[in-house]
This record gives C-alpha cells, sequence and structure tokens, in this order.
C-alpha cells in the first residue's frame, strides 16, 4: 500500500510534466495544424542552456529565467526563420521539417557538449515528505505541480481573458477573415510557437533533475510519452492535454514500479492503442463534420 | 447555336483513371520490370567484380537498406500512411533470422535452403507484425498515427530486454551465416557473397512493389490517399486498402532487417532504434517520396553521408576529444541540415529535381 501511495505520487509529478510538454504540442497543433516533432530536442537546447548558466552562476532562479527567455526566443526563431517558409502542400512537409531540426539540434548538442550524462542539479530536497509515517512527496515535487499549474493557469487566463488571446485564437480558427478584420495572423503564430516553447522549456527543466540528467536524447523518451498523453486527450483539446498527461504519468509510474522501468514504452504502446482503438480522435475529441 | 462540351472535373479518381502518359504502354507490366531486373542483375554481377571487398559490403548495405525504401516509400507516398515505425518492423526481420539462422546452425541442418527459409520466416514475422499496426492504423489518421507508429518504434529495447534468454538485451545475437558456396571458389570474397544475396533480396522487393504499384491494388492505394470517400464511392474497401499496403511494406522492412543481419552478423536492439526509424523516413522523402528511384537515391544517402563525413573529419586530423564528439554526431547534423534546405528548396527531392532537370534539357533542345 505504501508502495502503491508512493508510485500514485510520484507518478502525478511524472504527469504534470508530461501535461505541460502536451499542452506545449496542442498549442502548436490548434495554431498552426503542425506537430513539433522538435519540441524535445528545442527542450533539450534550453535545458543545457538553464543547467550550464545557473551552474556558472551559482542560482537556480537564473538558470530558470534562462530556460524560459531562451525558449521564447528559440520557438519564435524556429517559426520565422523556418517553418513558416515551409510549404503545405502535403502535411508531411512540416513533419519532416521538424525531424530535420529534430537531428541538427542534436547532433549540434552533441558535438558541443558530448554524449555523456551531466548532472541537474535540484534546487530543492528531494527527500520525500512524509504524512503520518508514509513517505509521499518531495518538496521538488511540490515545486513541480506549483510551476505546472502556474502555467496551466496563465495560459487559460491567456486565451479567454486578453485581447492578445482572443487575436491568437481568432487566428488559428480563420487566419483569412481575421486578417481582414486587422489581426497581424504572422505574428499570433510567432507568438504561438514561443509560447509553446517556453512551456516546453519549462518541462524540460523540470523533469531532467529526476531522470538521469542532461543527456543529447535525454528528452526522446519524455517526448513520446507526452505526444502520447497529447494524443490521449485529443490533440485539439487543452483540457485533453493535462487529463491525457496525468492518465500516462500515473500509468508509466505504475509500470516502472511493479513491473520494470524497461516495459515502460511498451505500457506507452498499449495506452495509446486502448484509447485510439476506441476513440480514434482522443478522449476529448469533438464531432468533426464529416468533408467531401 | 453553340454546343459546350462538358469536360470531366479532374477529380483525383479522373486522375487516375487517365493515364499519365499518353498512348497505351505495350506488353505486360510483370514482363518489363523483369527484363530490368535482369539487365541490373548482370551490372551488379560484373560491378561486384570490379571493387574491393569493402565497397561490396557498402553495396550490399544501401540494398539491404532499399528493400526498406521501397515498402516505404510505397505505403507513405503512395498510400498516405506515415509510419515512424519501420525499424522496429526491421528488427522483427533480423532478430527472427538470426535466431533461425542459429537454429539451423545448432541442429546441424545446413544446406543452400537455409538461408532462403531464414529470410522468409522474417518476412512472414514482420508481415504479421505490420498486419497487426495495420489494422490500427487504419483508423488512424495523420499525427495520431504518428503517434502511434512513434510509439512502436521504442519498443524495441523493451523487448530485447524483457525477453533478454531469447534476445539476449543489449548485447544482441550473433548471426551464423554459411560461406560463400564452393562452387564460386576458394577465394572467393565474403563481401561479394553478400553483396549478391542483398542485392537479390531488393531486387526481389523491388519487383514486388513496381508490380504492385502498376496494378489495380497500386492505383487503389492512390485513390484512398488521395481522398477516402471518393475511394469508398468508387468501390474501394478503404480499410482493406491500407492494411495490404502495409502488410506488404512491413514484409519489405523484415526483408530489408534480416538482410542487414545477414550482412553485419549481428543484431541488436541499438542498431533498430528511433534514430533509424526516422532515418529511413527522411530517406525516402529526400530521395523523392512515392518514387522507386527516390528509394533507392535515399538508401545510398543512408550509407554514403555517414561514410563521406567520416572520411572527410578523418583527413582534417583533429584533436582526438573533437573527433569524438564528431563522430556520429557530424552526419547526424549534415543529414538534418540537408533535410531542412531541400525541403526548403525542393520539396519533391532529388528525383524530382532531375525530373525538372530533364523537361527543362528537353524543352531547351
Amino acid at each position: 500500500m505504501e508502495r502503491f501511495v508512493f508510485l500514485t505520487f510520484d507518478g502525478l509529478s511524472r504527469g504534470a510534466v508530461y501535461a505541460a510538454f502536451a499542452l506545449a504540442l496542442v498549442l502548436i497543433w490548434r495554431a498552426a495544424r503542425v506537430v513539433n516533432f522538435a519540441q524535445g530536442a528545442m527542450a533539450v537546447v534550453t535545458a543545457y542552456a538553464a543547467y550550464m548558466v545557473s551552474d556558472a552562476v551559482g542560482s537556480y532562479l537564473v538558470g530558470f529565467v534562462v530556460a524560459l527567455v531562451g525558449g521564447l526566443l528559440l520557438g519564435a526563431l524556429v517559426e520565422r526563420g523556418l517553418m513558416r517558409f515551409v510549404g503545405h502542400a502535403n502535411p508531411l512537409n512540416d513533419v519532416i521539417v521538424a525531424l530535420g531540426l529534430v537531428l541538427l539540434l542534436t547532433a549540434v548538442v552533441g558535438i558541443i557538449f558530448g554524449g555523456e550524462f551531466r548532472a541537474a542539479n535540484q534546487p530543492f530536497d528531494t527527500r520525500a515528505i512524509e504524512v503520518g509515517g508514509v513517505p509521499l512527496m518531495s518538496r521538488y515535487d511540490l515545486f513541480i505541480w506549483g510551476t505546472v499549474a502556474t502555467i496551466v493557469v496563465l495560459l487559460a487566463l491567456l486565451f479567454t481573458r486578453t485581447a492578445v488571446g482572443l487575436r491568437m485564437r481568432a487566428a488559428a480558427f480563420a487566419p483569412e477573415v481575421s486578417r481582414l478584420l486587422g489581426v497581424n495572423v504572422g505574428r499570433m503564430l510567432t507568438l504561438g510557437w514561443a509560447l509553446a516553447a517556453v512551456v516546453g522549456a519549462v518541462a524540460g527543466v523540470l523533469i531532467l533533475p529526476t531522470e538521469l540528467g542532461l543527456h543529447p536524447h535525454a528528452m526522446d523518451i519524455v517526448f513520446a510519452s507526452s505526444f502520447a498523453a497529447a494524443i490521449v486527450g485529443g490533440l485539439d483539446s487543452p483540457v485533453g492535454a493535462v487529463v491525457g498527461g496525468i492518465i500516462v504519468g500515473l500509468i508509466l509510474s505504475y509500470v516502472s514500479g511493479y513491473l520494470g522501468a524497461a516495459l515502460t514504452p511498451v505500457a506507452v504502446l498499449a495506452v495509446l492503442l486502448a484509447v485510439l482503438l476506441l476513440r480514434p480522435g482522443g478522449i476529448f475529441s469533438g464531432v468533426r463534420a464529416r468533408t467531401v | 447555336m453553340s454546343t459546350t462540351q462538358v469536360r470531366p472535373a479532374r477529380s483525383p479518381i479522373s486522375r487516375l483513371i487517365t493515364p499519365r502518359r499518353t498512348g497505351p504502354r505495350r506488353g505486360s507490366t510483370l514482363l518489363r520490370h523483369l527484363l530490368w531486373v535482369a539487365i541490373a542483375a548482370v551490372a551488379v554481377y560484373f560491378v561486384s567484380y570490379g571493387i574491393d571487398p569493402f565497397r561490396n559490403y557498402q553495396l550490399a548495405t544501401v540494398a539491404a537498406y532499399l528493400c526498406v525504401t521501397a515498402g516505404l516509400t510505397m505505403l507513405t507516398g503512395l498510400n498516405g500512411q506515415l509510419s515512424l515505425g519501420h525499424g522496429a518492423l526491421m528488427a522483427c526481420g533480423a532478430y527472427t533470422v538470426a535466431l533461425a539462422q542459429n537454429e539451423f546452425s545448432d541442429r546441424g541442418v545446413l544446406g543452400a535452403w537455409a538461408l532462403p527459409v531464414s529470410l522468409a520466416l522474417g518476412v512472414l514475422v514482420a508481415a504479421l507484425a505490420g498486419a497487426l499496426i495495420g489494422v490500427c492504423a487504419a483508423r488512424l489518421r495523420g499525427p495520431y498515427l504518428a503517434g502511434v507508429t512513434l510509439a512502436v518504434a521504442l519498443v524495441v529495447p523493451a523487448f530485447t530486454t524483457r525477453f533478454a534468454g531469447l534476445f539476449n538485451a543489449d548485447q544482441g545475437l550473433s548471426v551464423y551465416v554459411d560461406p560463400a558456396p564452393a562452387a564460386l571458389g576458394q577465394y572467393f570474397p565474403p563481401e561479394r557473397w553478400q553483396a549478391w544475396i542483398a542485392i537479390g533480396a531488393a531486387m526481389l522487393s523491388l519487383l514486388i512493389v513496381a508490380n504492385l504499384v502498376n496494378s489495380r491494388f497500386g492505383r487503389a492505394f492512390k485513390a484512398v490517399r488521395d481522398d477516402e470517400v471518393a475511394a469508398k464511392l468508387a468501390g474501394i474497401h478503404v480499410a482493406r486498402t491500407q492494411v495490404l499496403a502495409f502488410v506488404v511494406s512491413a514484409g519489405c522492412a523484415g526483408l530489408g532487417g534480416g538482410v542487414l543481419a545477414v550482412i553485419s552478423q549481428s543484431v541488436s536492439p541499438s542498431v533498430f532504434g528511433l534514430t533509424l526509424s526516422l532515418n529511413l523516413l527522411l530517406a525516402i522523402v529526400l530521395g523523392g517520396l512515392g518514387s522507386l528511384f527516390g528509394a533507392a537515391w535515399g538508401a545510398l544517402l543512408l550509407v554514403l553521408l555517414p561514410y563521406l563525413t567520416t572520411e572527410v573529419t578523418r583527413g582534417l586530423s583533429l584533436s582526438p576529444g573533437l573527433a569524438n564528439k564528431l563522430e556520429g554526431n557530424l552526419p547526424l547534423a549534415i543529414f538534418g541540415l540537408t533535410l531542412i534546405i531541400v525541403m526548403l528548396v525542393a520539396p519533391g527531392g532529388i528525383q524530382d529535381a532531375f525530373r525538372a532537370l530533364g523537361r527543362t534539357i528537353r524543352r531547351r533542345f
């Protein structure tokens, strides 16, 4: 029972990070109808920058801010300098360019920093806080939950309560009409990518200390799990991304706790198939008009 | 009084019915393709004698990749199903061949028929796995299919670790392969023999795919890719067509994986990771999606690009530390950069660029 409680809390904090990462994917999908396969690689780049700076300065907070700003710049740069110029004749083109970016970014990180694992320091105590003799969660878990909850609330406020959020939704929903009404659709797209990259960067900085540490391919399995989370929830639904993230996090935690960590990729596949065979558009998919 | 001629709209279906080239092609498609295979076989025979063993090994690797890229370009280019998991299907073929070959050699039942039987078993197992994935894939579209196949690409190490007794975890298995037949002479290099095996397999898979593409099944593949509803109205069973494409493509991947196991005489999960799956997809796009010549360009690039970058970095006489970091990373960086540039400048890939060049030359002269 104690083990179950521990695994549940562990799964919840993993799930929170997956939820944030899945939310980043959903943001870009809704804005540009592109699955950003380079999200993981971009998060690796910002995480390296963040941990290098925080090691040099000696302050975790500075590194965290570097990740935020780095994500903002990288996201804007990728959209403005690359994705905007991809032809949309074939929906595969975006995917291929993003995959090319993955190869390029991970290879460049590998060339600069080498292929070995580097330690990613944690700002907080990772020992579990015990309640009534049962170890529940560490301060770092609380930090993760707080950060992810802040991100989710801020994004929800941005999209539902501000003029910029309204413009972003309009630009994604009906680009032509919004352009006629004076919305700078291109700038909204850049902003969407930048925001998504910030969320992805934060998720990367949060999860790396709980895994093996910094590595050019450290985010591969995180990306796959988060992509699974986004798909399980339905790519069009931000709520689905959060719910899917928690579900995937919990299942992965139970599987690696009871059956062995090696089986987690199989669990990801099993969850995906189980959900998608019942609902091919994810749990929170709406009814879609048939197009002929 | 003028009569307006009603021309049929250029719907995707009518594009299929109207042949691309004007005038019917004479003769049988199968015979034409067999002629090509015969010409290629003769060419390969002489080429394999003219080059040294290392080049033969490279030729064999290209041929092994060609088996896979041919099937994948049919699936993704002609049927519109994106697969990020073909590396795992190659692993199915490779591990089956390894287990079968070792079983044969343990029981001492080796003969000329053993290798073809192992390879056929590899194709069968990969095709079965492909059928399983294909049945699921037929319900999924776009990014949802990409997500499932991405998850498929990642499960290989999980299986080899879980069933370590059979697959020997991360170390993998060594594959017993018979030496070249004695009839070929005592000093016949094994690399040349492997090149012949690999090219034979590549020719077989190209022949099957080329014939399938030119048949009514191939037209059904394209119809489903272009417009599912229209294809359904034309009497095509959409799900069945998609599963068929996936099974054939998986069989080709299994053959390629099996041949790769025979060439390298070992299999290990690290070879069949996500990077391989992505590289395969990127190779067919770089070569020219949907074209078998493009698949050949892609297979060539998969072997040549790492080789050339290693040669170049070796020529630069770098410090050991930097050389170590560049090793393995530089080819991937160049591959990624090439891919991005090609997608921005010539999204049709190498084969499309050649076609455009050919058109320009024909127009000029």
